[in-house]
């Protein structure tokens, strides 16, 4: 038994073996994160050396702000998400950020951070789910505030009934709130967006919050090969005396340009102020696409322009999509795709052009309402004759097989069942 | 530069435009690039776009410059020698006003539209004081752009944004990343354009008469003050002796 004791293998109540690893000790971590230099976001996002790594999105995630030069994360734990911001938390054990902690709840944790983001320094959060319904009450007050910050956004259920599992309806909740919204595919989005979001942020003509979500458990907690620039390097410092809005600066003068006042009172400032507030939000938003396009290639990604069959997605329902695209070219049909990386602001432009020749246009979907589809709909109106197919949709947990996407790309949805015949028992 | 012919393009014109124009940028015109300029939505090169503000603060009515908190407030040695060369561009704009914007909280009951313009209803102190051709300079973006659009819904004012960051839409003319040089070169657009022959507004005989009858009216209510003023006036002027026995 003696010899065992050094291997002994650490259980939770449950009887899984605890595989996460101890955070290192003091010294060698502050060194290592100290001795990070900053470099250009052009030279981190395209120069520097990758390395590939097969790792997890919520690992994917804390090498990201492991290279992000983030100030502050607060969140409070919520499945999916929880198991990411513990690893942010082994960043901050590590020296990487400077302050960290678990908020009240949800509500709490939104208000915290726009606090943070008001006091100039580059803040994280995190949730999913039913804990991104509870804040977004704050949520849909950070773009009015003109606040940068990244909030990563693990979509689940929302409740109820009770459940856990993939589903991305909430961000149909999110797309309307003036948040800038950005969709990861698969564990590489998940470490190069967040890195990208914050430069987008902070713009000057753009300084808005940034969401990047991705489907919860499906590259959460899945393996992925991740490319990876060196962690000896990170992003540089907010520069927050740039940006659209003073930020709240209570040790230097003029410390009168507090901008609480006209936000937090709508009956101090004019009807008209508000409606050209708002305007501004949603013009900030579309300041984004200049930098969307450098730094993410483009709001969209192409697969086969031209074909006649389009798929519209974002999200895990691309990763699905690409298998079928790759199936139906194995018959020698070609299959196009369209990757939507950009939620807000929308690809308007993108999505016409690259379904000019459409004939046919499938959105599948994680989630129940088919928000993706009504998006897709309203920015094609008027503009392509093709059969835009809503579906198809899985939701609840369940996960999407190829074989249904390719079923929409060859049948009309409920084929054979639908009748105008008297219904006769 | 212009763009392509054919296109309908919006414009970014001197207002009332009506209730609730859109923002110049949900309607395509984007930002100017290093070396470029905005007049009126299109993009044009720098020295072009420092002309055209010069050509409307030295040709119409009342210019005034609107000073934002950047540049009030001497926190740092940057802001006091911006501020010093937004006031060499007052210096070559005869008749000039200068009305601060200098915080952007709201003012209440009322503000004194002479004294100062407020991001809240900034088209009260573009009314009351007649402005039809004003610069902002080292205003927040945000700020900015919501006054601006404001300013073009409801008035004629043509608006010049001189700025520090990325440009504005909104304004009829707007040259982004505006430091002390570039500033500068607002300075030597205007000596420019009186150079060629241009009469600067204050000096024509309608400019002229509106500006010596606008001195007449605040003589006189500055003496009806005075009159209407209760015997303690001195008091609040002056201070209270805090000393005093």
């Amino acid at each position: 038994m003696a010899e065992g004791l050094d291997t002994e293998v650490k259980t939770n109540p449950q009887g899984d073996v605890i595989t996460a690893t101890e955070a290192p000790k003091a010294k060698e971590k502050e060194n290592k994160a100290a001795k990070q230099r900053v470099v250009t976001p052009e030279y981190l996002f395209f120069e520097a050396p990758r390395t590939k790594t097969f790792i997890t999105g919520s690992e994917a995630a804390k090498e990201a702000i492991r290279r992000a030069n983030v100030d502050i994360a607060i969140s409070y734990p919520i499945t999916p998400q929880s198991e990411t911001m513990q690893q942010v938390g082994y960043l901050y054990a590590e020296g990487y950020l400077k302050d960290y902690y678990r908020g009240e709840e949800e509500y709490g944790v939104m208000s915290a951070i726009a606090g943070a983001s008001r006091a100039g320094v580059r803040a994280l959060t995190a949730t999913a789910g039913p804990g991104l319904m509870r804040g977004m009450e704050v949520i849909t007050s950070w773009p009015g505030g003109r606040m940068p910050l990244l909030l990563l956004v693990m979509c689940r259920v929302i409740n109820a009934p009770l459940a856990i599992q993939p589903d991305n309806v909430e961000l149909s909740y999110l797309l309307n709130s003036g948040v800038i919204v950005f969709h990861a595919e698969n564990q590489q989005d998940f470490f190069d967006f967040p890195l990208k979001a914050y430069m987008i942020s902070e713009k000057c003509e753009v300084t808005l919050p940034v969401a990047v979500a991705v489907d919860g458990f499906f590259v959460t907690h899945a393996r992925g090969w991740v490319e990876l620039p060196p962690e000896d390097i990170k992003l540089p410092p907010r520069e927050c005396y740039h940006e659209a809005v003073p930020m709240m600066d209570n040790e230097n003068p003029p410390a009168r340009l507090s901008r609480d006042a006209p936000i937090q009172k709508s009956n101090f400032i004019s009807y008209q102020m508000h409606a050209s507030w708002q305007q501004e939000i949603w013009a900030a938003q579309d300041r984004a696409r200049p930098w969307i396009k450098k730094y993410m290639g483009g709001l969209v990604e192409v697969v086969n322009p031209g074909a006649e069959t389009m798929i519209v997605a974002s999200g895990s329902a691309v990763s699905q999509s690409r298998e079928a695209v790759r199936q139906a070219g194995e018959k020698g049909d070609t299959i196009g795709l369209v990757k939507i990386r950009s939620l807000r602001p929308f690809p308007t432009q993108e999505l016409i052009e690259a379904c000019r020749h459409a004939k046919r246009i499938i959105v599948p979907e994680f989630n129940c309402i088919g928000w993706m589809a009504k998006e897709v709909r309203s920015a094609l109106y008027g503009q392509t004759k093709a059969e835009i197919v809503p579906g198809p949709r899985v939701f609840g947990g369940m996960s999407m097989p190829t074989e249904l996407i390719l079923e929409y790309l060859y049948k009309t949805p409920n084929e054979g069942r639908m009748t105008t015949k008297p219904l006769t028992v | 530069m212009a763009t392509a012919t054919g296109t309908p393009r919006y414009q970014v014109l001197p207002g009332p435009e009506g209730l609730l124009p859109p923002s110049a940028c949900a309607m395509g015109v984007v930002l100017p690039q290093d070396g470029e300029g905005l007049v009126e939505g299109v993009l044009v090169s720098e020295d072009k776009a420092f002309k055209a503000a010069a050509r409307a603060m030295l040709t119409r009515r009342n210019p005034t410059l609107f000073p934002g908190p950047l540049v009030v407030w001497a926190w740092n040695k940057h802001t006091q020698e911006k501020a010093s060369v937004v006031l060499e561009i007052a210096a070559e704009i005869p008749g000039v006003k200068i009305i601060p914007m200098p915080d952007y909280r709201p003012i209440y009951p009322k503000i004194d539209p002479e004294a100062v313009i407020n991001p809240c209803h900034p088209n009260l102190t573009i009314w009351h004081n007649k402005i039809e051709a004003c610069i902002f300079v080292g205003v927040h973006c945000h700020f900015a752009n919501v006054t601006l659009k404001m300013v073009r819904a409801g008035t004629n004012c043509y608006t010049i944004a001189l700025c520090a960051e990325a440009g504005h839409e909104d304004a009829m003319a707007s040259v982004p990343r505006c430091g002390t040089e570039k500033l500068h070169k607002m300075v030597e657009a205007l000596r420019q354009v009186k150079k060629e022959g241009l009469t600067p507004w204050a000096l024509t005989p309608d400019g002229k008469r509106e500006l010596a009858a606008e001195r007449a009216q605040k003589k006189k209510q500055r003496e009806a003050i005075a009159a209407a003023a209760p015997q303690f006036a001195h008091e609040l002027v002056a201070g209270l002796d805090e000393n005093e026995e």
